[in-house]
């Protein structure tokens, strides 16, 4: 019995820790946020080169060569420090797209450059103000052109490529886009984490290779979220402890009535119920880690379990962090506003609570708990 | 990561799985509960004890001499993973073995323990735990019961309540006030007793669910030797807050229905024409308890890595009792209420009858072995190190402390 990671993996994910401190990423995230840039790009060239974004791409393609697991606590790491990068869009969906589906060809071709940075990957599926499904994907491909609008693709603006999902004459399929090929337009779109970018991306005759087969590409779009659910997952406990942090020393450091509010059992009681939030999603997400290291059957039902109970977590330690603090909890000047911003933008990036709720009774449904 | 025993903890597993084996049979999906008030489970619990007693299953982490083993705690966990596999009583001998063999362990005399433990592990004596009384519920160290020493023997008077398995108990531990004129935590003394004692009368208390687990225990001038005494005169408050830690481990999972049941239940029962699982707010509801069940499985799964490694777990466990008490109260709720008007009404049905001593039964789990209340001022205070509340009877002679009128 050991669910719990290596010392090797402790070690990487201390390391990472002392890394994102050093560099302030907090501080850059708000940078980011006031100066409405979408991103730290100094940050992220740093995390370049200390080799993240190819902790899961194989040695043959200058990558690492790591598992998952190494990047479970990469991406716990990222969460704490709400780092301003593109590791989710790029790391978690992107290369895992390529890893996984594409041919050697564009293997060989992109691997290497998401490793050295030439290359920053993105995921393009929503096309209206409600959930993306398989029905309701309009943007086309024909004859190895695409045709329609995305909106909501998160570091449109930096990734050089993108995954788009598409509907082909039979199906779903995922293709291959360089972001700077003829007939795309970019634009931004307000949103309410500013420290990350989301962008309309429009299609007009845009040449894509495809990823994986001409039909079956909603599965494999299924299949990467649910890797993705644990990774994001990862960052919102990191992002909940961060939260859950901010409110303990607050509720020490801030007197009321002559005492400190930590003191009062209101502050206590919530601040418990932040705990055990975040306790019940740290342990699905050790468990998900596992199915996801070693592509368990119930990986499905164990990332959906991982993803509603962090992002659980997360909703609630960074709204009542904001509680805690009162007033202050309100300004622009406190940080607990940054990670109210983070813990929605993490929890709509692959889909909505609700429709991971409805994911993971799907799962139990298939597999039969019974 | 994996889930694998290492070669020793197989072998040992396989022990365990080989004598429960012969000696159970494997549950089948719906479990017994078992019933305090139900004569015939204590004998059966009795029997059963005995016969893991003889085996050197009973209480496998303690010494040999007094009839254990001296496992491991992984391998206790193991042990009690693989006994939970099997239909056997339980539900008897939790508080003696969990409470009060740790503090006759660590306070006891030599003596005593060699006379007093073999039994208790064996099942042939039971034990209780007399703590809490009208007036002194959460705020334990509020109690009034007296200790007055004459000679070499303590005259005790006084009550408790809530004594879970005081009417079939032999002895328990106890804890009173030997000086009222002292601070409310430095007047209490601790003792074990006899329950067949001169003086002790037992008087089950009717429970919402109808049946009757715990006492009001009366004490009129019971003698205790001054031998039975646990700890000097005045750590009573020391040796008891030994007992309530073993206590919080001790009253971890709520038992019965669980998520499974819920799930199971809602593919077949009819909501307005259709199976309840087709029911938006059944599934978000099922979705949620999913992952609280699994967040209190995978953080037992870590607390048994730590102790593999022969780490010290975290403080994760110490969320169990608020969750699963609190899920279990709201499962028993759905299941009734998918009944609609119906479910008000009692049935043969083994489900119905679980999900009723669910909804039931709960109430009494989120207040037993601390409440909801102060198990959260417990996880603040000592995991998540917030100050304690100020206090008003802080360097008060107990005497002078406000107590309304209970």
């Amino acid at each position: 019995m050991n669910l719990d990671f290596s010392d090797d993996q402790k070690f990487l994910q201390e390391e990472a820790r002392k890394f994102l401190e050093k560099e302030q990423a907090l501080s850059r995230n708000r940078s980011v946020l006031e100066n409405n840039s979408n991103v730290d790009l100094d940050l992220w060239n740093k995390i370049v080169e200390l080799g993240w974004t190819g902790i899961r791409i194989p040695e043959e393609y200058d990558g690492l060569g790591l598992g998952h697991l190494e990047l479970c606590v990469i991406a716990e790491e990222l969460g704490r420090f709400l780092a301003p990068v593109p590791f989710s869009s790029s790391v978690y969906l992107f290369t895992e797209a390529i890893i996984n589906y594409a041919n050697e060809e564009i293997k060989s071709n992109i691997l290497p450059k998401l490793v050295n940075g030439e290359v920053i990957g993105t995921f393009a599926v929503a096309e209206e103000m409600k959930a993306p499904s398989a029905d309701n994907i309009n943007l086309s491909s024909n004859n190895g052109k695409l045709n329609g609008v995305k909106i909501a693709v998160p570091d449109a603006e930096v990734a050089t490529h993108a995954i788009v999902v598409a509907k082909t004459d039979n199906g779903i399929s995922l293709q291959l886009v360089d972001l700077s090929s003829d007939g795309i337009t970019i634009e931004k779109q307000e949103n309410i984490d500013e420290s990350r970018g989301y962008f309309s991306i429009s299609f007009e005759n845009v040449d894509s290779q495809l990823i994986g087969d001409e039909t079956g590409g909603w599965n494999l779009y299924e299949f990467l979220i649910n890797q993705a659910a644990v990774l994001f997952g990862y960052e919102q406990i990191g992002g909940s402890q961060a939260a859950l942090d901010m409110a303990i020393n607050y509720a020490k450091e801030r007197y009321a009535f002559g005492r400190q509010i930590g003191s009062f059992q209101a502050i206590k009681h919530k601040l418990a119920d932040m705990y055990i939030a975040l306790t019940l999603a740290k342990s699905n997400c050790y468990y998900a880690a596992w199915a996801l290291s070693t592509n368990a059957s119930d990986l499905p039902s164990a990332s959906a379990t991982a993803r509603v109970s962090a992002t659980k977590a997360f909703q609630l330690c960074s709204k009542e962090n904001i509680q805690t603090h009162g007033g202050n909890g309100f300004t622009w000047e406190y940080d607990c506003h940054m990670f109210y911003r983070r813990s929605k933008l993490l929890s709509l990036n692959i889909g909505s609570l609700s429709n991971w709720r409805e994911k993971l009774v799907t799962s139990l449904e298939q597999s039969n708990i019974n | 990561m994996d889930f694998n025993d290492t070669p020793e903890q197989a072998k040992f597993r396989k022990t365990c799985r080989e004598w429960l084996e012969k000696n159970a049979t494997l549950k089948e999906s719906s479990s017994k509960e078992a019933s305090f008030a139900n004569k015939d489970i204590i004998e059966e619990a009795k029997a059963w004890q005995k016969k893991k007693y003889e085996a050197g299953w009973a209480m496998l982490h303690w010494p040999k001499e007094y009839g254990g083993i001296g496992a491991t705690p992984i391998e206790r966990i193991i042990w009690a993973n693989e006994e939970s596999k099997f239909d056997v009583p339980k539900g008897i001998f939790e508080i003696g073995l969990g409470m009060c063999g740790p503090v006759m362990m660590q306070y006891a005399s030599e003596e005593q323990k060699e006379r007093y433990l073999p039994p208790m592990a064996e099942g042939k004596e039971i034990w209780c735990q007399l703590f809490s009384e009208p007036s002194a519920g959460s705020d334990v160290a509020g109690l009034r019961s007296k200790a007055v020493q004459d000679g070499d023997k303590w005259i005790i008077n006084g009550q408790k309540v809530w004594t879970s398995g005081a009417h079939f108990s032999d002895y328990g531990i106890l804890v009173v006030r030997h000086d009222p004129n002292l601070e409310k935590h430095k007047g209490l003394t601790f003792f074990f007793v006899d329950m067949k004692s001169p003086g002790i009368e037992v008087k089950p208390i009717k429970q919402i669910t109808g049946g009757s687990s715990f006492n009001e225990v009366y004490f009129t001038d019971v003698e205790i030797p001054d031998s039975q005494r646990l700890g000097e005169i005045g750590d009573g408050w020391k040796v008891a807050i030994t007992t309530l830690m073993n206590e919080r481990l001790a009253v971890g999972d709520a038992d019965g229905v669980d998520v499974e049941d819920a799930f199971k239940w809602a593919k077949t029962q009819d909501s307005l024409g259709e199976p309840l699982l087709n029911n938006k707010a059944a599934r978000e509801s099922i979705a949620d308890w999913y992952c609280e069940a699994n967040g209190l499985k995978n953080t037992k799964l870590r607390t048994m890595s730590a102790l593999s490694k022969g780490d010290t777990p975290g403080p994760e466990a110490s969320i169990t009792k608020i969750v699963s008490a609190g899920k279990l109260q709201d499962i028993g709720n759905f299941g009734i209420d998918s009944m609609d008007m119906a479910g008000m009404l009692k049935s043969d049905d083994p489900d119905i009858k679980r999900f009723q001593n669910a909804w039931l039964g709960a109430p009494g789990l989120r207040i037993a072995g601390g409440t909801d209340e102060i198990l959260r001022n417990i996880i603040a205070e000592r995991v998540l190190g917030l100050p304690q509340d100020p206090r008003a009877d802080k360097g008060v002679a107990y005497k002078d402390i406000p107590s309304g009128n209970s």
